[in-house]
């Protein structure tokens, strides 16, 4: 698999992928898309990575473990949910900024908790995908 | 108060932090947490001696009627300061006792959580709450129990005492829902309105039972008294705090709390006063056969528990005022002699009867502490367990049926157990100091303050009863019994019968003590007894349960994948065709089928010229090639049916599928056929049936009205109340957010465990290699 052209394209597709599932997670309150399908995209970039380059330095690319990533996720997502409660709102309850922000738009709670959904699911495809390949 | 409850989980959760801090010799400052809460529930004191009980409300969760309701009347406030109170010795104590152990922060976390679910359990009016504490209580003590985890005997008594416990909590459970349901409120308050109600009630007879295993799993009743005395393996502050004075009392707190509701009925007082009664005479027979010191105290304990168990079931005003001084007395010079105990054990490094013995010599407080408990357990005058003994031959006396035989069991049970007092608390002390205990010295005053404070106050409220009789007693006897009568704690009674019996009693245990000697025969002829014990069969039961556990994992999760799947899909295809072919009124409805698209033919072509690649190709590469292409192809389908988000999601799932199969395919060896037609014969008609089940159920949902209500409420709403055009998002992130959060928890647990299984797998290969 270490061809050239696959290992040239393959620096193109990492951060172009990245970007389309930043992408895909921001669009998601919208248009088709959400955290889930962020975060597999997001780790299909980098297996592909990992094909390419090998598993080692994927690693070092990504800096932290992707076991890392699962906790920090669960706790946005958490943190997400009770910050309605610090303020004596029920848990989960949406809150929302008042003014959109430039290119990501109307950002509230439910987009932290995407946001740790993401991470989640990165964290989760990765570990998986590492520990498999190698183990093999 | 709910800070004050809730203290004990906080404080808890902020220990590991301060970890080094806590082990060092600062570890005492945790003392003042019970010291404060104990101070804290003094203050309410004057209100509830003037019978205003007070009820504070928090709401938890009031969409379900659980909410942290906390009730301060007599009892409840009666076992909040004993629970403190003790607590805050005990706590002191251990600075003392368990110094420089390497897990002591640890320890007093679980400490600190013990006592903040017992709080939580005796203050509780919500009976869902009560059963949440009562629960936690079960935990921190299994934790305090398996404190020494190095341990085998002690990680064993742990788990039995978990289990047996556990097994209460469940009935507990049981016991609530019903009484919850019949009475139509989970406050205990409000349930003594309808208290004739539950009691004419055909399930009565099944709550009173359900009650019963809990109450007498937690307070070590026969038969399920078994787990005490192996608890007896805890560090000494644990027996004294958990197995003396306050958890061993939460099966008493929940007989005395549900008196008013449930009691006073014949099947109700008869099975309290056989199980009390055989318990307390059972435990108080064996306990003067026991060598070790805390054994001999295990067995009291359990007899001194009948007896509450026992007085609860005379049901009287006169018994339950009898209990209720009795829970006092009990605590207070049982945690002396467990402290006594734990110093013994401490500086003479044995718990062996036989070889202690002259120790007042060097030990003078702690001898005198363990005088005073001896006189208060004997019921020597002037103690305040002379006033509880007389109390409890006043009720024993005055019972309208078999009041003779009561008497005498009870009065055998107390010369029993005034044999063991001597044996724990003067023994030791007594008599020449053999030259192997010269070198022990004192401890720290943290050690032996508490139980001479604890000794000593068994005196003083012996000597001055009326101290705690209006303010604490009786309000404690009111909650019990609402109709109790006014009554007047005194030393001395004059000369009369129950005197008569006291003096028989004191005269019977030092006889016995003088007189019997445990020997050898004995010893032969209790083993006889121990094989059918209930701990035995206990025991044996679980044994039993392990092997058909093994024989069953192995018959159906043996290792192979493929039996795996072949018998949860066998299990399935059987349960729906039963339901379907029986319960269901078959028929398709093909008018609802939409017309075939061109573009849908030739997905569906594809798709199924794909299955029977999968199936038929020699390679495993091309196989996983050809799933995939199923997978988009599903893919297509969802896109024709406007299903976007499904399409997208579904499209990256299948990439990543396929990679992974690619990865772990990799360096498997070709494809050979190792299966024999037979086999394959089996697998594709399961396999046949299974897609038959599944194709006749999807033409079925057809024929099903769709529930429109739930699919109009998120369509109308995504956008107004979670300002998202994106329905599925919305459902996902807002609508059912905690499912989601459920969801990738669950996938954080499953990459956890495959990371845990092949890594477990590499380091096996390391070490072999």
């Amino acid at each position: 698999m270490k061809q050239l052209i696959f290992k040239t394209a393959t620096n193109f597709l990492l951060p172009l992928l990245l970007l389309f599932s930043i992408f895909i997670l921001l669009r998601g309150h919208y248009l088709p898309g959400g955290g889930f399908l962020g975060g597999i995209i997001a780790s299909i970039a980098f297996v592909l990575h990992a094909f390419a380059f090998g598993l080692r330095n994927t690693r070092r690319l990504l800096r932290v473990s992707p076991m890392v990533l699962m906790p920090v996720g669960l706790a946005l997502a958490v943190f997400s949910a009770i910050l309605p409660f610090l303020q004596g709102l029920p848990i989960m309850t949406g809150l929302w900024l008042s003014d959109p922000l430039p290119v990501i738009g109307l950002v509230g709670s439910a987009l932290l908790f995407d946001l740790g959904v993401y991470i989640v699911v990165l964290g989760v495809a990765l570990t998986i995908i590492f520990t498999i390949s190698e183990s093999v | 108060m709910l800070l004050a409850v809730l203290s004990g989980f906080i404080v808890a959760s902020f220990v590991p932090f301060a970890g080094k801090f806590l082990r060092g010799k600062w570890s005492f400052v945790l003392t003042l947490l019970p010291l404060i809460l104990f101070i804290y529930f003094l203050s309410y004191l004057p209100a509830v001696s003037g019978n205003g009980t007070q009820l504070l409300s928090f709401n938890w969760v009031p969409s379900m009627g659980i909410n942290f309701n906390f009730l301060v009347d007599g009892l409840s406030l009666l076992f909040a300061l004993m629970i403190t109170g003790i607590g805050t010795l005990v706590f002191l104590y251990t600075s003392a006792y368990m110094k420089g152990d390497a897990y002591l922060d640890r320890f007093y976390g679980y400490l600190c959580l013990f006592m903040g679910a017992m709080l939580g359990m005796v203050l509780s009016d919500n009976i869902f709450t009560l059963f949440v504490f009562w629960e936690l209580t079960s935990i921190s003590s299994f934790f305090l129990i398996g404190y020494n985890n190095e341990n085998k005997e002690s990680r064993k008594s742990a788990l039995i005492s978990l289990a047996v416990t556990g097994l209460g909590g469940f009935f507990l459970m049981a016991a609530f829902a019903l009484m919850g349901y019949i009475a139509g409120t989970y406050s205990i308050s409000e349930m003594m309105g309808s208290a004739a109600v539950l009691k004419e009630h055909g399930l009565y007879l099944l709550i009173v039972i359900f009650l019963f295993i809990a109450a007498f799993s937690k307070s070590a009743q026969y038969p399920l008294h078994f787990w005490l005395p192996g608890a007896m393996k805890a560090p000494t502050p644990v027996s004294t705090y958990l197995h003396s004075a306050t958890m061993v009392k939460a099966g008493i707190y929940l007989l005395a709390r549900f008196t008013p509701v449930l009691g006073h009925v014949a099947v109700w007082n008869n099975t309290l006063m056989i199980v009390g009664g055989f318990t307390m005479l059972y435990a108080a027979f064996h306990s003067i056969f026991k060598k070790d010191l805390k054994e001999i105290l295990a067995y009291s304990t359990i007899s001194a528990l009948g007896m509450l168990v026992f007085l609860l079931g005379l049901g009287t005003s006169e018994a339950l005022l009898a209990a209720t001084v009795f829970i006092i007395t009990h605590a207070l010079y049982k945690a002396t002699l467990f402290l006594v105990t734990g110093i013994i054990d401490h500086e003479a490094g044995t718990r062996e009867i036989a070889a202690l013995s002259g120790l007042r010599k060097v030990l003078l407080p702690v001898a005198l502490a363990g005088l005073l408990a001896m006189l208060s357990n004997s019921g020597i005058p002037p103690s305040f367990g002379f006033v509880g003994k007389d109390l409890i031959y006043e009720s024993t006396l005055g019972s309208e049926i078999g009041a003779a035989a009561l008497t005498a069991v009870t009065v055998f049970t107390n010369i029993l157990l005034l044999y063991a007092s001597i044996l724990v608390g003067v023994k030791p002390f007594a008599g020449p100091l053999p030259d192997a205990f010269s070198k022990v010295h004192l401890p720290d005053w943290r050690m032996w303050v508490p139980p001479l404070l604890l000794g000593s106050a068994g005196l003083i409220l012996g000597l001055f009863p009326g101290v705690i009789e209006g303010s604490l007693i009786s309000p404690a006897l009111l909650s019990i019994d609402p109709s109790a009568p006014l009554f007047h704690l005194q030393l001395w009674h004059g000369f009369n019968t129950i005197l008569g019996l006291s003096a028989v009693t004191i005269f019977g245990g030092i006889l016995l003590y003088f007189f019997f000697k445990p020997s050898l025969r004995h010893d032969t002829w209790l083993e006889k007894l121990y094989k059918s014990s209930p701990k035995q069969v206990a025991l044996q039961f679980s044994q039993h349960f392990r092997n058909f556990a093994a024989v069953w994992t192995r018959l159906i999760q043996n290792g192979y994948l493929r039996i795996y799947v072949l018998i949860i899909i066998s299990f399935l295809t059987t349960l729906l065709a039963y339901k379907s072919f029986t319960q269901v009124v078959f028929y398709v409805d093909l008018s609802q089928i939409s017309p075939l698209t061109s573009a849908e033919l030739v997905v569906m072509t594809i798709l199924i010229a794909a299955v029977i690649y999968v199936v038929y190709t020699p390679s495993r590469l091309s196989a996983v090639a050809a799933m995939g292409v199923i997978g988009y192809c599903i893919c297509l389908i969802f896109v024709f049916y406007s299903a976007p988000d499904l399409a997208m999601t579904q499209f990256a799932i299948d990439t990543l599928t396929v990679i992974l199969f690619i990865l772990v395919l990799y360096r498997l060896p070709k494809y050979i056929t190792y299966a024999s037609w037979l086999i394959r014969l089996r697998d594709g008609l399961i396999s046949l049936f299974f897609g038959a089940l599944i194709t006749i159920l999807a033409l079925e949902v057809l024929n099903e009205p769709t529930q429109k209500v739930t699919t109009q409420f998120y369509a109308a709403n995504a956008y107004t109340l979670a300002k998202g055009k994106n329905v599925v998002n919305v459902i996902l992130v807002d609508f059912r957010g905690i499912d989601t959060l459920i969801e990738i928890t669950v996938l954080t647990i499953s990459a956890l465990g495959v990371f845990a299984l092949l890594k477990l797998q590499l380091n096996k290969y390391d070490q072999e290699l």
